[in-house]
Order: structure tokens, then sequence, then C-alpha cells
């Protein structure tokens, strides 16, 4: 509970339990002060929330365990895939959430341990470019594999996901309540994502300084090291690859149910580099740090594109700049600056467990300075 | 057979391509140890630059020939790619040259997604038509097998500049810094060599080469389009890492390697996997050969002094 008071830096220090108890009361009031500015933003929040769970599943791999994967975001669809084909009128199949979800994080956490056993003795920069090609390799499938036989309908992907029913009741219908007043899905979209978060921090708190969590952080200290105090280095490798897969899948389930659609452009590279700039930006290897990262660099590029658009529109009579420019701009110079500028993040990982600097800092190992 | 001598064809001019781009990868691995990411970009920068310039030069100087028009259009891509490569190391990495290792390669990517996003804003999204300036008319085909001119001019280009490469490398003072530098930092600046001066040198070295074959991708192809650089970027860093990185001669031959499989195993894969995969698995070759390299022999085919570095 004290990372989530890191969450506000200034209050979060001086008295924790009311910095507590903000972020708790900001995180259940979150889509009531959104609708105001419309209903767009509850939708932006929702979307910011699964950006959240990707954000803790990819700091687990990168942040704990110190291994780059650029290809992330192909854990997102193979849960998002797996979601689509068994609840939806793709291959006529319907089976419950409670048990689709689970499944798409099962087939995540096998996707995992497939890229994480070739690569287990690949460091740093090679990871990430053989991480990176297998993101492409399933992107590359989804794409292709509509013939000879249809199994991903290709690039048009999957229309029709089921809605999240929780015992029997459809919660993309809202929630009428008496005769007038009915809550819109989008709320109650935003609430169950929130339970799927809160799980995660404490699962991934719990994990952190557990037994597991440290022997990661060792092993992303010095592999060599952890290996001679007797930590089953491949092991834990591929269990941070699992792990993290899983969130990915889930979250990836999740957003095939919200959505209704799921298609291979959603799974591109850019979102893999996007999700990894969030957690550089909050502060690779803390909770707290990589999820006000999820939320800024989702929320960032909406307010960019409500303020800019029409300023641009009333200073040049046009757009020179659309949304999506706009987001790869913001997105591709976060990281540049954070890592000139501040290269442990918006909010550094302070525990014990954790030395940022090892990750990503301004003092130099022996290794890195060859 | 025809198929297979034609495909032969095919992939050693895509592979001579792709050799030139990872010369810059490889070089610039040899000094620094890392892999830059925004380098299959600086190609993309390289064909669109000359594409503006070859239209500047058609609308201003129409009675220009087809070849001074290209080569006019190609100085001035070679420019600003080697201003572009300076800049990148001068801005972006020369600070975190000291930095644990994934702090300069999250930059990497930065750099080369802002690149691509800079290219957007400039050129749009749309594909543009890259101007034939050499034709792209087969010739008489000899033994059954086309070639085109734009096909030879693309061998000829690029066999002349890695010969001047290695001359470079091995015969200049230059060079000579260079491969110090490579060898040990601090030694060779002990030594009187500019490190800072070398490594510069190397970047824009490797951005002139990436525009060079940026203006040969475009041509061969006859588009450019803001994300052209990606795919092959990263072809080309998997070519440097098949032949060894950090081996010039080694990222030369992992280039027509990588080319010849490729377009080799995409004339063949529908048969042989029965007609369930097509050619437009094309792309997974390179992933995988990337995969089992890595896996297998990390040094790469040439490669011998970086086995601690995989």
């Amino acid at each position: 509970m004290n990372q989530l008071a890191l969450a506000i830096p200034w209050l979060g220090k001086r008295n924790p339990a009311a910095a507590r108890w903000v972020v708790i009361a900001l995180a259940l009031a979150a889509p009531l002060i959104a609708v105001l500015f419309g209903k767009t933003w509850v939708r932006i929040l929702d979307f910011a929330m699964l950006y959240v769970m990707l954000a803790i599943g990819l700091n687990l791999v990168v942040g704990f365990a110190g291994l780059l994967d650029l290809g992330y975001i192909a854990f997102y669809a193979v849960g998002a895939y797996t979601f689509a084909f068994l609840a939806s009128p793709h291959f006529d199949i319907h089976l419950p959430f409670w048990l689709v979800l689970p499944a798409g994080a099962g087939f995540a956490a096998l996707a995992g341990i497939i890229l994480g056993l070739p690569t287990l003795r690949l460091r740093g920069d090679y990871l990430a470019i053989v991480t990176l090609g297998f993101g492409e390799i399933v992107r590359i499938f989804l794409n292709n594999l509509n013939h000879p036989i249809n199994i991903t309908n290709g690039p048009q992907g999957i229309n029709m996901v089921d809605p999240l029913v929780l015992f029997g009741w459809d919660i993309s219908q809202g929630l009428q309540i008496g005769e007038s007043f009915k809550i819109n899905s989008l709320f109650l979209y935003y609430y169950v994502f929130l339970a799927f978060v809160v799980l995660s921090i404490i699962l991934v708190q719990r994990l952190q300084i557990s037994r597991i969590g440290r022997a990661w952080a060792a092993i992303r200290d010095d592999e060599l090291a952890a290996k001679a105090i007797g930590i089953n280095t491949r092991n834990m490798k591929l269990l941070a690859f699992s792990l993290g897969a899983t969130f990915g899948g889930v979250s990836g389930g999740l957003f095939a149910a919200f959505q209704g659609f799921v298609s291979p452009e959603s799974f591109s590279l850019m979102e893999s580099i996007a999700v990894l700039t969030m957690i550089v930006f909050g502060g690779m290897g803390n909770l707290a740090g990589v999820i006000v990262g999820a939320l800024a660099l989702t929320a960032l590029p909406e307010i960019l594109r409500y303020v800019a658009v029409p300023v641009q529109q009333a200073l040049f009579d046009r757009v020179i700049l659309d949304p999506e420019v706009l987001r790869m701009l913001l997105l591709s110079l976060a990281m540049i600056f954070m890592m000139l500028l501040r290269p442990s993040g918006l909010i550094p990982a302070y525990s014990r467990y954790s030395r940022p600097e090892l990750v990503v800092g301004k003092e130099s190992s022996g290794e890195a300075a060859k | 057979m025809e198929t297979l001598l034609q495909q032969t064809v095919n992939g050693l001019v895509v592979g001579s391509v792709y050799a030139l781009v990872a010369l810059g990868y490889t070089m610039v691995y040899g000094i620094l140890g890392l892999i830059n990411f925004a380098h299959g970009d600086v190609l993309m920068i390289g064909a669109l630059v000359a594409l503006e310039a070859i239209r500047l030069i058609q609308l201003y100087a129409p009675d220009l020939g087809l070849i001074p028009t290209l080569l006019g259009g190609l100085g001035v891509s070679v420019i600003v790619c080697m201003a572009l490569g300076y800049t990148i190391e001068r801005t972006a990495y020369r600070r975190l040259r000291n930095a644990p290792r994934l702090a300069p390669l999250i930059t990497a990517i930065g750099v080369s997604f802002l690149l691509q996003t800079l290219a957007m804003i400039i050129w749009g999204r749309n594909y543009h038509t890259f101007p034939q300036l050499v034709s792209t008319t087969p010739l008489e085909p000899v033994a059954g097998v086309f070639i085109t001119p734009v096909q030879i001019a693309i061998l000829v280009v690029s066999a002349t500049l890695m010969v001047a490469l290695l001359l470079l490398v091995n015969k200049t003072r230059l060079g000579r810094a260079m491969r110090a530098t490579a060898e040990n930092h601090k030694v060779a600046s002990l030594m009187g060599v500019d490190t800072n001066k070398i490594i510069a040198a190397t970047f824009i070295i490797g951005s002139a080469l990436a525009a060079v074959a940026g203006v040969m991708f475009s041509s061969n192809y006859g588009i450019a389009h803001y994300a052209m650089g990606f795919m092959p970027g990263l072809k080309a860093f998997t070519a440097a890492v098949l032949g060894g990185i950090g081996n010039l001669g080694g990222a030369m031959l992992g280039g027509l390697l990588l080319g010849l499989v490729e377009s080799i195993g995409a004339g063949y894969i529908e048969d042989m996997s029965f007609g369930f995969l097509n050619s437009s698995y094309q792309d997974i070759f390179a992933f995988v050969i990337l995969g089992i390299v890595l896996i297998f022999r990390p040094t790469g085919l040439l490669g011998e002094r970086v086995a601690d570095r995989a």
C-alpha cells in the first residue's frame, strides 16, 4: 500500500495515509469526473485501465527481471484473439467469459514460454530485437491466416465479439435502476477493469517482495552473481516471461470484449513501443510509476487531440498535425528526453528490491563501459 | 531451374541493398556496442529527400538528363543524411555513451519513431511514386533470366561502395583510428585518437551508405513511404548479426545471404508448405534466421570477438 501513496509524491512522503485515501477516492470517482467532459472521456479511461494492466505486466518483465521485451503486444494479441475465437460468431462458439479469459491468459503464458525458451541466453539489445521479431511474426500470421483455411479472418479481423456477461447479466447493456435512471456500460466496464487492475497491483506487489521478486532483481542486477548464489536463472526468467505475458493475455481478453472487435491493426509494433514508453516514462521497476506513466501517456494524447486540433484550425484554418501523429510525436519525444534527462522516470523506484540505476541510470556499470 | 536462377539474381540485388545498410549497423555496433535502431529510418529519409530533390530538379532544370538528375538527387540525400546521422549521434547518443546499455537502446527506438513521425508530417501517409530514372524494363533474357538496368546499377554501385569502404577502413588513417576505437576506446584516446570525432565519422559514413541504399531501394521498387525504413532496417540488422556483428566482411556476406534466402524462399514457400503458406510470409524468413543465428551461433558466421556481448 505504501507504493499507492508514492503516486502522489508531495503528499505521499509527508502523510502516506492521506495520500492513500486520495488515490483510492480518485480511482473510484474518476469516471464521474471524466463524464463531465463528455462520454468519450470515460471510454478513454477504460482504455487507460487496459494500458495500466499492460504496463504492469511489461514492467514485470522489463523493470523487475531486466529483460527488454519489444514484442509484448503479441501477448495482448493472443489474449484478444483467444477471446474472439471462443466467444464470437466467427466459429460460432460462445463460451462464458470466466472460461475464456483464463484460457486467453493461459495461451498468453504459453506464448511467453515459447518466446522465453529459445531466448534464455540472450541479453539486452539482442533480446530486444528477437522479441520484436516475435511480435512481428505473430502479427504477420494474424494478418495472413485467412487462407487456405480461414482462422483469423485476416486484416478484417473478427467482429461481434461477445461482451462481458457477469452471472447472466450483460454489462454492455448498462444497468437500469428504476424507470428513468440508467448507468452506461462504459462506467460498468471501468469498474470491472479497475477491479482487475487492483487485483494485478496486489499480486505484483506481493510478488515483488517475495522470493521470486528478489530473484528477479538479482538476475537483473547481475545475472552471473545470481546464478552463483544458487538462483535458477532459467526458471526465473521463464517465469517472468510467462507471468508478464499472463497480464497481457487478460488485458487482451478484456479489450476484445470491450471493443467487440479485434483486428491485427491493434497489435502493431507501435503499441509495444507505446507500452514500453509508458513504463520508461513513469519509472521502470516501480509500480506506482508505471501506473502513472500509463495513465499519463494514454490521457495526454487525447487531451492534445481535443486541444491541438481546434487550435490548429483556428490558427491555420486546417489540421496540420492530426491526433495520431501527435501521439507518435509525444511518445517518441517522451522516450528520448526521459532517457537523456531523467533516466529513472517520473517516480523512480526507491524500494529496497529495485535499484533503477542499474537498469537505466547515470552510473556506469562495468559491462556498459565497454 | 529458371525460377531458381531468376530468384538468385533478385536475391543478390536485394541482398546488396541489405548489405549496404548492414554495414552501417555493424560499424556502429563494432565501435559503440549500440544497435542504432534509427538506421533504417535514415534510409527512409534518404529515399524521401532524394525524391524531393529529384522533383525540384525536374521542375527547375527539366533539360538535365535522367542520370544527372538521379545523381543530383542522390547527392542531396547523401549530404542530408550525413548531417542527420551526425545530429542523431551528437544529440541523442553521445550523452548516454557511458550509461547502462538499455538506456541508449530505448533512446534509439525513440529516435527511430521520431524520424518516422517527422517524415509523416512532411511527406504525409501516402505512398509516393519514385521516378524511374534508370529503366526498370528487363533487358533481353540471358539463359532465361530477366535483369533490369536498375538492378545492374544497384549491383555495380553497391559493389563499388563496399570495396571503397573496405579500403577506407583498412588502408587509411581514419580507418585505422576507427579500428583502434572499436578495439578499445580508452586506449585509442590515450594513443591520440580523438574518439568523439571517430564515432561521429562512423555515424556519418553509415548514414551516407544508408542514403544510397534508400535511393536504390526506392528506384528498384518505384515507391517511397514514411515507414519504408523499418523492414529493410530490421533485415539489414539480421544480416549484420548473421555475418557476425562488428565485422565488415560479415555484414556484406550476411546481406547477400539473407537476400538469397529470402527471395529463393519466397519463390518456393508455397510448394514447401503444401500451399498453406505463401509469399506474404516472406518477411518471416529474416526473423527466423535471426533467431536461429542468435541461439546457435551468436557470433555469426564470421564474427569472433563479440561472444560476451550476445
